[in-house]
């Protein structure tokens, strides 16, 4: 197309202007004429497919969309973002019939739609015993007393000046899986597992805190931990732990606490039922002796078969569930799958996950993803064929002191139906033929 | 740990020199920036530069919080309450949301009941022992007395806790143990017999301390089966939800992404029989997002600008008053159109409707509470609405809440 001779085999740099008008007018027309059998062809395809019969066109790729054609919206439209609309199906929920006031109750998180072990802050589920609040940060003081060298106050800001620390840790109720300890009584894994979140949580060390205000820790053998809310809600945290990894936290993935979530302050006693971690935390106080708090004698007591109630059960046990195929989603098709779910332990890591498509008969091994940490969330997948016919998939923690989660026959056995707490046992989903998925319970 | 310090201090005169104290980095082990206190801990060594921080409490300022009763009654105030007191404040106080006998209502879990005289003598609730047996009330499992007293006093009544005095709380403890036939009716309970008190709780003997559930070096009592390949299992399904339930969570399709491999079930329909039925599936799934009718195209729409940040201080005006009193918890004991512990809405627009006066009635009666006029229950104060959000309830009460 120039006027200029090639040389054959040698590329020579084009010199600028070496197009006449007349060639590039010509030029445009080739060019144009090639665009158009090239739309004619593609518009108008008629390739065979395999089977031999035609493709239709998908309109959202030859209709341009609005985002592909216009211009969007700036940044900083939302000084603090939300989710894409066409999320809103994910929110917490409360299970209804499960408490009648609302100010003492759960919100469940929605598992079956998280990804990865972080729980997002707007999902996180919530417990309460009188309700939340917002509380101004100002005003919030943290009182450490007791068998103490002196009891000393501390303000918000002289806690965030202290050496912090930023920890991975779930955070499980007590209670989680409680409904099911019977039989099946709810329809999803966000309500059978969703007092479960997992977050960094970013505080001071309690051992630090300790330290500093001399507690006795020859004597002093358990803390009293109080919050500042309407029910002042107590626990007892044993000193062990509370020099091991407890901390009193202001923030939840890289922002403070949500108030729904104890802001500005809680305690967070890793691989401990929830009720410990004692949200809008007022005092620590070091004592000799358990305290004998309501939450420890008439709630988070786990009734025995013979009548008994076993009590300061507070460890979350090595547990894992399918999230997604679960109960109350459906399959669109045959074939391939992503399985994929959480486990977790409150003694330390996971150390493995066997997942069944078969009812329990066999198992295979899923990947675990980075990062395995103690007492955090886990999340596994593992790949998995579906051939139309019904089947029950489940999965099966192993945790690194080789405690293997059991099954709910199992757990039966040894603590009856009316524990309601520490419910570890194996989950199960039916897929039946239609691709809908349920909770069940098997023999 | 204190070669650790050791190693901090001398970690080099220009890191002090500037103020930084470098710490040892380790991922997720607990990084100490301190020796560990414990029984080794020098009372020699060199005080944390952070140990400034912060400052003493006062006298008054622990004795504002240190409430806490032991079960050794450590920290239980002196003082002493009538059971004839007790029933005085229970029926102003308590017996809206526990009923005149602590048998509660559908709200609460009752406070009394299931427990006798034998269980009295064993120090064993024998209710406890029977699978059939509907609830376990407050008296069936309490093993400590303290518990019941320091409960009360933090946290009780549920919407104005610590509002009562130190009589009261003795009070109402020897009225609930009164009921429950545990001290007679002309009983006073005091600092100096509450321990008698305790030896005659109905569940004293009836809690165990669990170990292997509380440290975490402990053997656990369950533990799983390890088996991978041809295991024995009984595969067969011996519970699943019954198909009434099936909507009782609300529809499903509107718990779920509405994109990936898989979607919410339309629990507002049957199950789908087969795979077949698969696009069924996605229309209900989509429409939960859309709209009205699965037909709607799909636009994609620029995103609305949030509303300005108030959330710190919520925005009441903007809230329907249907919300408000959800909030407010008036859902508790009322329906909107059926009695509860209260009369239903409508009966209360129906009865004064027209009445002149009324909204100011009936806004007095949320606020400081009332009794006497549709029953014998007590209806409690609410103090902490804001009289606009009363304003706004009482209007849509008298509108027939619609």
């Amino acid at each position: 197309m120039t006027d200029h001779k090639p040389i054959p085999g040698r590329i020579q740099k084009a010199p600028e202007n070496f197009l006449s008008p007349e060639k590039m007018a010509e030029a445009r027309r080739a060019r144009r004429m090639f665009m158009g059998k090239a739309l004619a062809m593609g518009a108008g395809a008629t390739a065979a497919t395999v089977s031999g019969a035609a493709r239709a066109d998908d309109p959202a790729i030859v209709n341009l969309p609005a985002h592909t054609t216009g211009l969007g919206q700036p940044v900083a439209a939302r000084g603090y973002g939300a989710p894409s609309q066409w999320e809103r199906n994910l929110q917490r929920r409360e299970s209804p019939g499960l408490t009648r006031v609302s100010a003492a109750s759960v919100s469940f998180a929605p598992l079956q739609g998280l990804f990865g072990i972080i729980t997002p802050n707007g999902l996180h589920f919530e417990r309460h015993h009188q309700g939340w609040w917002d509380i101004d940060p100002s005003q919030h003081r943290l009182m450490i007393n007791g068998l103490v060298k002196q009891a000393r106050v501390f303000t918000m800001d002289d806690l965030m000046r202290l050496p912090s620390v930023s920890r991975i840790h779930f955070i499980e109720c007590g209670a989680n899986t409680g409904m099911e300890w019977g039989n099946v009584a709810v329809p999803t894994v966000q309500y059978t597992h969703g007092m479960l979140s997992c977050c960094e949580y970013t505080g001071v060390l309690l051992s630090t805190l300790l330290e500093m205000v001399g507690a006795d820790t020859k004597k002093g053998r358990y803390l009293l931990a109080e919050g500042a809310d309407g029910s002042s809600m107590t626990r007892t945290i044993p000193l062990a732990n509370a020099l091991d990894d407890v901390m009193v936290a202001w923030a939840m993935n890289g922002e403070m606490l949500r108030p729904e979530n104890g802001y500005p302050l809680r305690l967070v006693v890793p691989g401990v039922q929830g009720v410990s971690w004692v949200k809008y935390l007022r005092r620590i106080e070091v004592g000799d002796k358990p305290y004998d708090a309501k939450d420890e004698v008439l709630h988070y007591v786990d009734l025995m078969p013979d009548g008994t109630h076993r009590q300061y059960t507070s460890l979350q046990e090595v547990k894992s569930v399918i999230t997604s195929p679960s109960g109350g989603q459906v399959l669109l098709d045959k074939g391939f799958y992503n399985v994929t779910g959480l486990a977790w332990s409150g003694r330390g890591r996971i150390k493995r996950v066997d997942v069944s498509a078969d009812g329990g008969r066999n198992w295979r091994q899923a990947r675990l993803e980075n990062p395995v940490l103690p007492k955090a969330l886990t999340r596994f997948n593992i790949d998995w064929v579906w051939d139309g016919s019904p089947t029950v998939l489940q999965s099966r923690a192993v945790d690194e002191t080789g405690h293997v989660q059991p099954r709910l026959n199992q757990l039966r056995a040894v603590r009856g139906t009316r524990s309601i707490y520490h419910n570890n046992g194996i989950q199960s989903w039916k897929v039946a033929e239609s691709g809908e998925v349920f909770n069940v319970q098997l023999n | 740990m204190r070669g650790v310090l050791r190693a901090v201090f001398a970690a080099g005169a220009f890191g002090a020199a500037i103020g930084l104290v470098p710490a040892a980095v380790v991922a997720q082990a607990p990084a100490k920036p301190q020796a560990q206190a414990g029984a080794q801990a020098s009372p020699q060594a060199a005080p944390t530069p952070w140990a400034g921080i912060g400052r003493p409490a006062t006298p008054n300022e622990i004795k504002a919080w240190d409430i806490d009763v032991r079960a050794d009654f450590k920290g239980l105030p002196p003082g002493s309450g009538s059971a004839d007191k007790g029933m005085e404040v229970w029926e102003a106080k308590c017996a809206s949301c526990h009923g005149t006998f602590g048998e509660s209502n559908e709200v609460f879990t009752p406070v009394v009941g299931g427990t006798t005289k034998a269980d009295i003598e064993t120090g064993r609730v024998a209710n406890l022992t029977r699978p059939d047996y509907p609830q376990r009330t407050t008296l069936m499992k309490l093993s400590q007395v303290s518990t019941l007293w320091d409960y009360i006093n933090r946290a009780m009544p549920w919407n104005a806790p610590k509002s009562l005095t130190v009589e009261e709380v003795y009070a109402v403890t020897a009225y609930i143990l009164n009921l429950g036939d545990i001290v007679p009716a002309d009983f006073v309970l005091s600092d100096k017999n509450i321990a008698e008190v305790q030896q005659r709780l109905t569940n004293r003997h009836g809690k165990a301390f669990f170990e292997p559930l509380w440290s975490v070096a402990s053997k656990p009592d369950v533990q799983g089966d390890a088996c991978m390949k041809n295991c024995a299992t009984q595969a067969d399904i011996r519970s699943i939800l019954p198909d009434f339930a099936r909507d009782a969570h609300g529809n499903l399709a509107a718990q779920n992404r509405v994109v990936g491999p898989v979607r919410g079930a339309n629990t507002t329909e049957p199950p789908i029989r087969s795979l077949a039925d698969a696009d069924a599936v996605r229309v209900a799934a989509r429409a939960t997002v859309v709209g009205a009718g699965a037909s709607a195209p799909s636009v994609s729409v620029a995103p609305k600008l949030a509303s300005a940040a108030g959330a710190a201080t919520g925005d009441e005006g903007g809230k329907a008053p249907a919300a408000l009193a959800v909030e407010a918890n008036c859902m508790a004991c009322h329906g909107v159109d059926n009695r509860a512990v209260g009369p239903s809405f409508r009966e209360v627009a129906d009865k004064y409707r027209g009445t002149p006066g009324s909204g100011a009635l009936l806004a007095g009666r949320i606020k400081n509470g009332g009794q006497g006029v549709w029953g014998q229950i007590p209806m409690p104060a609410n103090a902490t609405i804001p009289e606009d959000s009363i304003r706004r309830i009482v209007g849509w009460i008298l509108d027939g809440a619609p």
